[in-house]
Formats: C-alpha cells, sequence, structure tokens
C-alpha cells in the first residue's frame, strides 16, 4: 500500500456523525409527518442557498478529515516499508501545489515578489535592496512588471469561463434528472426554474452555485501559479491555511454538540418529567455550572490537559494525534460547559408536555416511564433540540476562534481561524499593514457562520410552529390585492373598502 | 326603531392556506337601538369574524373586500384609522370570550379602564378617578373605591368578566358586541353576567350583538336571532318565533340534537358530516349535505330569502311559496322514530358494585420559603365517597376548581390520594404500586376535557390504539410469546374493529391526529380507552369543548357503548343538559366536597341543597318559563386552600343560618339513594362527620 490509513479520535467522531445524520435523514424520509416540515425548509430560498454554501465547506471538511500517511521512498535495513511521520488528508493532496509552494516570509495576494525588501546577491556580485521575485509566485513571468496583470486577468477569465461551464453542465443534469422526475419535457423544466415556479428554490441554489463554481474555478487557475490571498510570516499559503481551517470549526461546530446532546437531552427530560428531588439535584448542577466563568473553567482544563500531553510524549505517535487529542478535549469542555441552556429549554418544555393529557393517557394505560419519555415526550421536543443545535452551531465556531486568541484554544500546531487571527494580530500594526491574513480569516469564518445562521433561520422557521404561523401571516399581508378580488365581484356596484385590516 | 347598525352584504376574506377562506359571505343584518340581536351558530361559522370585521380589528390575514357597515349612517369600512380611533370604545364596544387573556395583568383595572376615559372623554383626574369608581360600581364589584387599584390577578373570573363590561361601558358605547361573554365561566357566575348585561342595557338603552353558541343564553337574552351557518345567516327571526318554530332544517336539527331528559330514552338526533370548507364556491345551499330535508333544488341553486311570518325570513328553498309546502318542524319527530333502535335495554342483573371510593382525599401541599415549608393545603377534595354499580353512569356535578377533574384522577391513581380508600371490584387500589396496579389498569380508562392536546401528534391512529393494548398485554389472542411490540394480524383486525365501534372507517389508522376534527379525535380518544376493554370510563367534561351537534354524536355513541358492553361511566361535566340525558346518578360537589347525592329524578326534579337549587335554576333554558326564578349567588367559589369555617357554601347561600358558620353539616337523607349535607333538614344520627 502506498499510504497507511489513520483514523484520529476526531475523524471517528465525525464519521459517527455523519452516519447519525445519515440514519436521521433515512427515518425523516419514511416518516410523512416528519417530512413535511423539512420539506418547508426545502422552499425557503434563502435556507437552501444557505446550505449550497454550506455543502461545499462540509466538503472539504470532509475530504480534510481523511487521514492518512504516505509511505517514504527508502526502506529500512529489514525491507520493511517506512511511513512518513507527517499525516496528510485527501485534501492536502488536492491542494498539493498549495501546500508545497511555500514563500521565503510576507507576499501579498497575487503577487509575483516579496512584500519586504531584502538584500539580494546579484550575479555579478553587486549587492542590491530590493523586493525579492517569489519563488512559486508568478515564477514563470519573464517579466512581471509588464506580463503580472495581463496574465492575471487572463487566467481569472479562463478560470470564470471553467466554473460556468461546469455550471451549465450541472444546470444540465439537475433539469435532465427534474424531467426524468416530472415525466416532462427538458425544456419546460429549465423555463420552470428559470420563471420560479418550482417548489424547490432552484432558481436561488443554482445562482449561488454560479456564483460559488465560478468562484473555485477563478481560484483554482490562479492559484497554481499565484498565492492568492497572499503568504504569511513563514512563507505558508494564506488559501491553504484558510482551507484547513474549515474543518475544525466544523469540528468544534459538530462535535461539541454531540458530547452535549446526552446531557441536555437525559437531564434536561429527567428534571422535567420526574421533577421533585430530581428536578432540585439537576437544577443545582446547572445553575452552579452555569455560575462559573466557562472562559476560566476551559482555560484550566485545557491547561491540564497541555501538561499531560507533554509529559507523556510516548503515548502519540505523530504531531498530527497529539493536535487532535487536544482538539477533541476542547470541544468535550465546550460541550460540558454549553449543555446548560438547552437543558434548561427542555426541562420546561417537557414540564408543559407532562400535564398534557395524552401522557395522563398513556399513564392511565400504564406505560413505562422510560416508553413515555421516548415515545411521547422525546419526538415532540426534538424541534427545540434541532433548532437549538444549529443555532449553537455558530456561536461554537466563533468560541473557538476567541479561544484560540486567548491561547487556550487548539494546539498551535493545528491551523485554525483562532490561530490565523492570533497570527495576523502583530501584523496589523506593521507599516505597510499585513491585512490579507486576517481579512482571508474574517471572510472564510464570516461566510460560514453566516450561511449555518441563514440555514438555522428556515430550520426554525419551518420546525417552530409559532413562527411559522407569524411568518405566512406577514407574506399574505403583503399579497397583492388583486388576488383577492378575483373571485367576489359578485356585487360590482359595492365599493371596495380601502384598509379594512389593519392592527389593533 | 331607529336602526343603529346596519351592515349590509359584508364579505370577508382569510388568506390562510391556498385559496382564501370566505369567513363571513355575504352578511346582511339591522340592529335597533336598545335591542339585543342574537347572531348563533357552530364554531368555525365566521360569527367572531363578523364582530371583528365591524370593529376593524381583523388579524393581518383578515381582510374585507365588500359590503358595508353602517354605524347611523357612517360607514365605519370607508373611514381612515385616527377616525376609526374614535368610534372603537366610543360608539362600538367589544367584550370578549377569554377575561383572563382580555386584561393587561401588569396595569390596575383603574388604569386600564382610565386609558378608555383619556381617549374618548378627556375628563380631569379627579373626574375619571370618581367615573371609574361609579362604573365598576355599576357591574357589582363590592368595595369599588379600593378593589379599582388592584391588579387583574386579584380578580376571580367572573369579577374579571365584569371588569371587562365596565371597560367597555367606560365610552357609553350605543352598541356593545358580546363575543361568547360567558363561554369560559361557570353556570352561576353566567347567571350574574347575563343578567348585569341586561340590567345595563335597560338602563342605557344601548343596543348588544350577543355572538353565542348556546341556545340557552340566546333563550334567555336575545330580542331577534340571526343562525349564522357557513359564513351566511341563513334564518332570521324574532326570539318567539325562532324558538317555538325554528323554520330552517339547520336550526331545527341544532334543537333536536341538544340533550335533555325528556330524550333519556331515545338516541339524539345528529347533524352528520361538518361545516363544509369555506374556500370553495357554493353552488347550491350550504347546508345541502347535512340536510334531512335536502331537495334535489337545494344542491345547485342558491337559496334565496323566504318570508315564514311577519319577521320571520329564511334561507331555504322548502319556504318557497311555489314550491311544495313542507310541515316546519317534521324533524323532531324523525328523529324521534330513529331513536328507536337504541332503547334502553339496562342490564338488570349487573348491579353489583363496581367502584367504591370512601373519605377520599387530595390535598396539595402550598409550600413557602427557602427551605418549603409547608404552608398549608389546597384541599381539592376533601372527604369524597361514592359507588358507581356496573353498567350504570354517575355524573359529578359541579363548577370549575371544585375538585371534579382531581376526583377522576386520583381514582385512577394518576394523582396520588391523600386519604381515603378506592375499591374497584372490591381490590384496594390506593395501596398497590405501579406495576401491580398495571395489571388491573385495563378495568378503568378516562376521556379527557379537550381532544387536541389528548392524542400524541407525532403518532399515527393505530399507534396510539395499541399503546395502552402492548402496555397492559391485552387482547393478545395469537401472541403466546412475549413479542407483541409488531401488529399481528389479529391486532390489525382488533384496531379495525375499535374504530368501527366508534363510527370511524378503518383505514383511518394510518392517519395523524391533525387530520381530524374535535369530535373525530374525541372519538379515536374513546376508541384507545375501549381497547384495553375496560368496565368504568372516567368521562371528564368529554363533550364540553365541542360543538352541540358533535356533541349529540359523542353522547349517543357513550349511550350505546354502555347499552352494548356494559360499561359503567363516571360522568364529570358542568352541563347539566348532558347530565339529564345520560346520567343515571348525580352527585353534586361543592369546593371538594359532595353536597347532595341522589337519583337522577330525586336530584334533577327535587333539589333540595341551596347549592344544587341555585346551580339548576342558573341553567339557561329555552323553555321559557314563567314560573322560573333564577337564584344569584353572591360572589365567586372561595378558594379551596382556605375553605369557609364551617359549612362551605354558607357565604353564598341565601338560606345561611347561624350553625351553618359553626359546623359542617352532617348528612341528611331523604330517600334510600337521596342524600345531601344541609342544616334545613332534619339529620341523620351517627352519621359521618367531617373534621376541619
Amino acid at each position: 500500500m502506498p499510504f497507511s490509513p489513520i483514523i484520529l479520535w476526531t475523524d471517528a467522531l465525525i464519521y459517527l456523525f455523519v452516519a447519525i445524520v445519515l440514519i436521521f435523514i433515512g427515518y425523516v424520509r419514511h416518516h410523512e409527518h416528519l417530512l413535511t416540515p423539512w420539506k418547508r425548509v426545502g422552499h425557503s430560498a434563502s435556507g437552501m442557498s444557505a446550505l449550497t454554501i454550506l455543502i461545499f465547506f462540509l466538503v472539504i471538511g470532509l475530504l480534510d478529515t481523511v487521514h492518512f500517511r504516505p509511505i517514504l521512498e527508502h526502506k529500512t535495513n529489514d525491507g520493511e516499508k517506512i511511513y512518513s511521520v507527517e499525516v496528510l488528508s485527501l485534501l492536502d493532496i488536492v491542494v498539493t501545489p498549495l501546500r508545497t509552494h511555500v514563500e521565503k516570509t510576507y507576499s501579498a495576494p497575487l503577487a509575483s515578489h516579496l512584500y519586504a525588501k531584502e538584500t539580494i546577491e546579484l550575479p555579478d556580485g553587486k549587492q542590491v535592496r530590493a523586493f525579492a521575485r517569489l519563488e512559486y509566485g508568478g515564477a514563470h513571468l519573464q517579466n512581471p512588471e509588464t506580463e503580472h496583470i495581463g496574465d492575471i486577468i487572463w487566467r481569472g477569465a479562463t478560470g470564470l469561463a471553467y466554473g460556468l461551464l461546469i455550471w451549465g453542465i450541472v444546470v444540465a443534469c439537475l433539469c435532465m434528472l427534474l424531467a426524468r422526475r416530472n415525466q416532462q419535457s427538458v425544456l419546460h423544466n429549465l423555463s420552470d426554474v428559470w420563471r420560479r415556479t418550482t417548489e424547490i428554490p432552484w432558481y436561488a441554489i443554482l445562482i449561488t452555485l454560479l456564483i460559488l463554481l465560478m468562484l473555485i474555478g477563478c481560484v483554482s487557475t490562479l492559484a497554481t501559479h499565484y498565492h492568492v490571498l497572499g503568504t504569511d510570516k513563514v512563507g505558508q499559503d494564506i488559501l491553504y491555511q484558510s482551507l484547513k481551517s474549515i474543518r475544525v470549526a466544523l469540528v468544534i461546530g459538530t462535535l461539541t454538540t454531540l458530547i452535549m446532546l446526552p446531557f441536555a437531552l437525559l437531564l434536561g427530560i429527567m428534571a422535567g418529567y420526574f421533577s421533585g428531588w430530581i428536578d432540585d439535584v439537576i437544577q443545582y448542577i446547572y445553575t452552579t455550572l452555569n455560575s462559573i466563568p466557562s472562559v476560566l473553567l476551559i482555560a484550566a482544563a485545557v491547561l491540564m490537559m497541555q501538561v499531560y500531553i507533554e509529559t507523556h510524549p510516548e503515548i502519540f505517535e505523530t504531531i498530527a494525534s497529539r493536535a487532535d487529542l487536544r482538539l477533541l478535549f476542547l470541544c468535550i469542555i465546550l460541550g460540558i460547559t454549553s449543555w446548560t441552556g438547552l437543558c434548561r429549554l427542555l426541562r420546561g418544555e417537557t414540564m408543559k408536555l407532562r400535564e398534557l393529557e395524552y401522557i395522563q393517557a398513556a399513564h392511565a394505560f400504564g406505560v413505562s416511564h422510560w416508553r413515555i419519555i421516548s415515545r411521547h415526550i422525546l419526538p415532540n421536543v426534538m424541534h427545540i433540540v434541532l433548532i437549538a443545535t444549529v443555532m449553537d452551531f455558530s456561536g461554537l465556531v466563533l468560541a473557538e476562534a476567541v479561544l484560540s486568541y486567548v491561547g487556550v484554544g487548539v494546539d498551535p500546531s493545528t491551523i485554525s481561524f483562532g490561530t490565523m487571527i492570533n497570527a495576523a494580530r502583530l501584523e496589523m500594526a506593521r507599516e505597510p499593514m499585513v491585512w490579507w491574513a486576517l481579512m482571508a480569516a474574517f471572510g472564510f469564518m464570516f461566510t460560514l457562520v453566516l450561511s449555518a445562521n441563514l440555514f438555522a433561520d428556515a430550520v426554525q422557521n419551518a420546525l417552530d410552529p409559532r413562527t411559522r404561523i407569524l411568518k405566512q401571516r406577514n407574506s399574505f399581508f403583503h399579497r397583492p390585492a388583486k388576488q383577492a378580488a378575483i373571485p367576489l365581484n359578485k356585487t360590482p356596484e359595492t365599493t371596495t373598502p380601502s384598509g379594512s385590516s389593519q392592527n389593533p | 326603531m331607529k336602526t343603529l347598525l346596519d351592515i349590509e352584504n359584508l364579505q370577508t376574506l382569510l388568506h390562510t392556506g391556498k385559496a382564501p377562506v370566505r369567513a363571513v359571505d355575504g352578511l346582511t343584518l339591522k340592529i335597533s337601538q336598545g335591542e339585543t340581536f342574537a347572531l348563533l351558530g357552530e364554531s368555525g361559522c365566521g360569527k367572531s369574524m363578523t364582530a371583528l370585521s365591524i370593529m376593524r380589528l381583523l388579524p393581518d390575514a383578515g381582510e374585507t373586500v365588500a359590503g358595508q357597515i353602517k354605524i347611523d349612517g357612517t360607514d365605519v369600512l370607508q373611514l381612515p384609522e385616527t377616525e376609526m380611533r374614535k368610534i372603537r370604545g366610543k360608539r362600538i364596544s367589544m367584550i370578549f370570550q377569554e377575561p383572563m387573556l382580555s386584561l393587561n395583568p401588569v396595569m390596575t383595572i383603574a388604569e386600564q379602564i382610565d386609558e378608555v376615559l383619556t381617549q374618548h372623554l378627556n375628563l380631569p383626574r379627579q373626574a375619571a378617578q370618581l367615573r371609574i369608581q361609579e362604573l365598576l360600581e355599576q357591574v357589582g364589584i363590592p368595595d369599588a373605591p379600593r378593589r379599582m387599584h388592584e391588579y387583574p390577578f386579584q380578580f376571580s373570573g367572573g369579577m374579571k368578566q365584569r371588569a371587562m363590561i365596565a371597560m367597555a361601558l367606560a365610552g357609553e358605547p350605543e352598541l356593545l358586541i358580546a363575543d361568547e361573554p360567558t363561554t369560559a365561566l361557570d353556570v352561576t357566575i353566567q347567571a350574574q353576567v347575563l343578567d348585569l348585561m341586561r340590567q345595563i342595557q335597560q338602563r342605557k338603552n344601548m343596543a348588544i350583538l350577543l355572538i353565542t353558541h348556546d341556545l340557552g343564553v340566546v333563550a334567555e337574552m336575545a330580542q331577534r336571532v340571526a343562525v349564522m351557518y357557513a359564513g351566511e345567516i341563513v334564518e332570521l327571526a324574532t326570539r318567539d318565533d325562532f324558538f317555538n318554530q325554528p323554520a330552517h332544517p339547520y336550526s331545527q336539527q341544532l334543537f333536536a340534537s341538544l340533550p335533555g331528559k325528556q330524550k333519556r330514552d331515545q338516541a339524539l338526533a345528529v347533524i352528520n358530516g361538518n361545516v363544509p370548507p369555506l374556500s370553495q364556491q357554493f353552488a347550491g345551499c350550504r347546508f345541502v349535505d347535512r340536510c334531512n330535508q335536502a331537495l334535489a333544488l337545494c344542491h345547485d341553486t342558491i337559496p334565496e330569502w323566504h318570508p315564514v311570518s311577519g319577521q320571520h325570513q329564511v334561507r331555504c328553498h322548502l319556504y318557497n311559496k311555489d314550491s311544495v309546502h313542507v310541515s316546519s318542524n317534521p324533524m323532531i319527530d324523525s328523529s324521534t322514530r330513529n331513536a328507536a333502535n337504541i332503547a334502553q335495554t339496562a342490564p338488570a342483573s349487573t348491579t353489583s358494585l363496581l367502584l367504591q371510593v370512601t373519605g377520599l382525599k387530595v390535598h396539595f401541599p402550598i409550600r413557602k420559603g427557602l427551605f418549603k415549608r409547608v404552608a398549608g393545603h389546597v384541599k381539592a377534595v376533601d372527604g369524597v365517597s361514592l359507588k358507581i354499580a356496573a353498567g350504570k353512569t354517575l355524573a359529578l356535578v359541579g363548577e370549575s376548581g371544585c375538585g371534579k377533574t382531581t376526583i377522576g384522577k386520583s381514582i385512577l391513581q394518576l394523582i396520588q390520594p391523600t386519604a381515603g380508600s378506592v375499591r374497584f371490584n372490591d381490590q384496594e387500589l390506593v395501596v398497590l404500586g405501579r406495576s401491580q396496579l398495571r395489571q388491573i389498569r385495563s378495568q378503568f380508562q378516562i376521556i379527557f376535557q379537550d381532544p387536541y392536546s389528548s392524542l400524541n401528534p407525532r403518532m399515527r391512529i393505530t399507534e396510539i390504539l395499541q399503546e395502552g393494548m402492548n402496555a397492559l398485554h391485552v387482547g393478545k389472542i395469537n401472541h403466546t410469546d412475549a413479542n407483541n411490540q409488531s401488529p399481528a394480524p389479529s391486532r390489525e383486525k382488533e384496531i379495525d374493529a375499535l374504530l368501527q365501534r366508534v363510527g370511524l372507517p378503518a383505514d383511518v389508522k394510518w392517519r395523524f391526529p391533525h387530520e381530524f376534527s374535535g369530535g373525530q379525535r374525541q372519538r379515536i380518544a374513546i376508541a384507545r380507552a375501549l381497547a384495553v376493554n375496560p368496565k368504568l370510563l372516567i368521562c371528564d367534561e368529554p363533550t364540553s369543548a365541542l360543538d352541540v351537534s358533535v356533541q349529540a354524536q359523542i353522547l349517543n355513541l357513550l349511550k350505546s357503548l354502555q347499552n352494548n358492553l356494559g360499561l359503567a361511566f363516571l360522568f364529570i361535566t358542568h352541563n347539566i343538559a348532558v347530565v339529564e340525558y345520560l346520567a343515571d346518578e348525580v352527585a353534586v360537589m361543592y369546593l371538594g366536597r359532595i353536597v347532595e347525592h341522589g337519583h337522577i329524578d330525586e336530584v334533577i326534579g327535587c333539589p333540595k341543597h341551596p347549592y344544587t337549587q341555585a346551580l339548576l335554576s342558573s341553567v339557561p333554558q329555552i323553555q321559557s318559563d314563567p314560573d322560573r326564578q333564577i337564584i344569584h349567588l353572591k360572589g365567586d367559589l372561595p378558594s379551596p386552600a382556605s375553605p369557609p369555617a364551617g359549612c362551605h357554601f354558607h357565604p353564598r347561600c341565601p338560606k345561611a343560618m347561624p350553625i351553618c358558620r359553626e359546623s359542617y353539616p352532617p348528612v341528611s337523607a331523604f330517600s334510600t339513594t337521596h342524600t345531601a349535607h344541609c342544616f334545613l333538614y332534619p339529620q341523620e344520627q351517627g352519621s359521618e362527620n367531617y373534621e376541619h
């Protein structure tokens, strides 16, 4: 084998998480009453656009999750294969040029020269202080001063064209698929999509996809010959760092939820259902936990972990597994400190449900406590759990950035948005300013969190019955009046009153 | 008399769902000054939407698209919103159904009334305070100068509704719209509020638009009646015409479906089906699908108004002079004929005692302070004894808050009784543990009041029905092993049979509860209880959330189940008419104790306890009876946390004596079955005593 697969702790949990999500999707598909609200999510244009972008992030995160150690050229004396100590992921292979093209130090986005002057020895032995050419960025240019801009525009344009081409293929495939499902002609479906009459807002999804694909095309053609987002202090490509950070953000956002859910579900429902002394105990636990500043708790736990890792170097085969354990531990400690909010919500909801008559009826049938909890209460609080977890996701991604900035976050060797911001913070004070590292981290994180928030909004609107009614009312309020007038002109002589529906 | 309100062809749409719902569709009516006009109809007929259209307070989804609403000649629909504000509260006022939700909990009553006064009258502060006091005194709030500065939570339900009325009267309106003003109140309080409204109307010569579904309230209050069905008025008459000779088949069928004493031995007439969805265009009469006198003409021609006599008009083809004349109330005759199939075949042999409750007490502790010390008890049930024979019905009657529901739940051991014994088939239930109880749980089941919260929205009907069977391991015909999770074919058949028994088609079992109407849900709840073959069914107000026509369906079902399966019922209700129709024995409860108990004829025909007398006299009657005198009770039900000393009823009792304040009256027997707790009657020696 040319590589040896490695499954880190977080990888395993991500696979588990993906499996749970897939099982959940399969379950929902077979249950009409669960499917209906999710179909409503599918009808929200902003939600589906956000999901398109989220899927892009997810694909990158999943690619970055498949880890392995590549084989080295030479063998040991016994003829055994030797695997590199460096752990790579599929993403690393896909973006090999980004990973390997390391410059000396800072360079601006798309630059062909370094950002700082340095002394260069000319072939004739003279020394000049000038901006040195980059080793990889724009290295193919004979005369950067004249060719630079033109080359970038040309490459960018071809990238856009590629993006457009792929998009065209996607649209064609989609229309063909729809045509097959609806038993209609391809053109008919295309015009449906174009006139926005389809149930799922394909129009919005496709526009998002067009922008996304053109951006990817443009960046990927440029990235082979330039550093699209510049390089950092040690010459590493910022784009590469940003892509690697996505996995860490996703891990923190999802695994923390995975760890927090059992606590919140079990304790919250137990407190609400049994009440009495069980409720008291659980309430005391989360009130106490809530009153400790969570940064303090996290810092203490992470520092303890750090000491442990440093005193036991032998248990870690690679640097990656060491960093990974620290990441996992961060997830756990974030999970333990953040379950209280959801727990409180679930307790209240369960207390409300417990008094409902169908639960009373179940009691009258002598149904056991655990069966009542699992069949009656759990399905009826699930919408709260979903809304809360999707809403929490973005908060946790931001929390990681803050913690890493403070220095109690992920391992310094792990690339994350937090460490990127932390490294970029001093450069903001430089003259001329190095702005691209921070901008890249900001841009990626902003897109991720914004799309997660928009998606969470769509989920909440679809699953929460109260907001659903409100939204319906609003949308009808803005409906054009002509629709209402059509069937009702039985008596044309009566004047239609104006402004007949006002708020009290 | 001068016309005050003149509504011409009002059309109101509700934009929910795909097609707009025509909640009010071409409504025309006139109300004169000082008259009480009742708008009668089932839920979902557009009564409330009419009221909201008049006030122009429709929800965002609502829209009035055509018509005129003239008050004294001004069309309110044409007014700008600023002008409309001067009309609301000043010329037209409104009282809502739920007094608890219509008052702002963080403002005192005086502040809330003052808002109306500053808006419309601009009185100086001192005068405004005097006016508020005067208003509250007018609506009969005792000690008004002090109580006006209290918050709504310090008022009881009836007082809140009085305060609402005071607020509505503050602007001295010409028209008062009362939207189900007494539906949320108990009968004794309802009698007070209705009486108050009548008095005020006479004093102020104010017109009232009374919106209600209760024929009894209409009979007591209205001068003219309009019956509303599916968004339009189908019959318009004076009260006497309407109650003596209802013309429209819908009105006739409504009357026939009312339960009552004289219908005891027959099934109630049922209006089949539901109100049709209002999102469609109607080609013929809207009632045609449910009508028992429908002609071929009714399906494709919209009926016009036809005069019956004088002011009595009806929207029905039967009254078209050109067509065949049909006798105006054949309905009631036919219903009697139909009813022969459910004859009273009371199983006389099964008079064995099924349930015996002795001295049942349920006290809820009130905890206070840091360490949750028990500061007192809410005595929800305080020493109740009952007996139910197999196959019989005991009705438990009382106002809300008197502990009826708590009794039901504590018999089922859903609430642990504080003291007393519950013997079912000679087995003591109170001492049993959870797992021992499970073995006999299938013998007694419960049906709840609210059909919307009694079924889990996330379970299919078949899962709901199977839950009890699985938990109690009943109906295992072909199940030899413990694995009864998967529905075997026999289980499927059982469920089909159950659904059939409650009058639902078998294929509904794959659906979810939200796809059913209130009456159908109640049938499913009954099927769920029947699934485990109980002997005793505790019915906790099973029809109070349903319309009259649906109530008749459920009552018929319960009655036929009793006849066919020999079920015993503990029927908890506040509806006297239902009791008269269904019960064999009646127990009247007041504040956690039974004050009178006896056979139905004894208690209803010859009530002994002053509370029973007052309760029965407060029930609005349809047949106007000149001899009837309503006994008005003062005040409200006291808190069960601190019941009055002596007889609990003495502070409200019109016949209270000094001894009533001192000790609780022991039992007085009038026959072998009829007993009451009252000092007015000679006491039995050595009877059970309540200690305080």
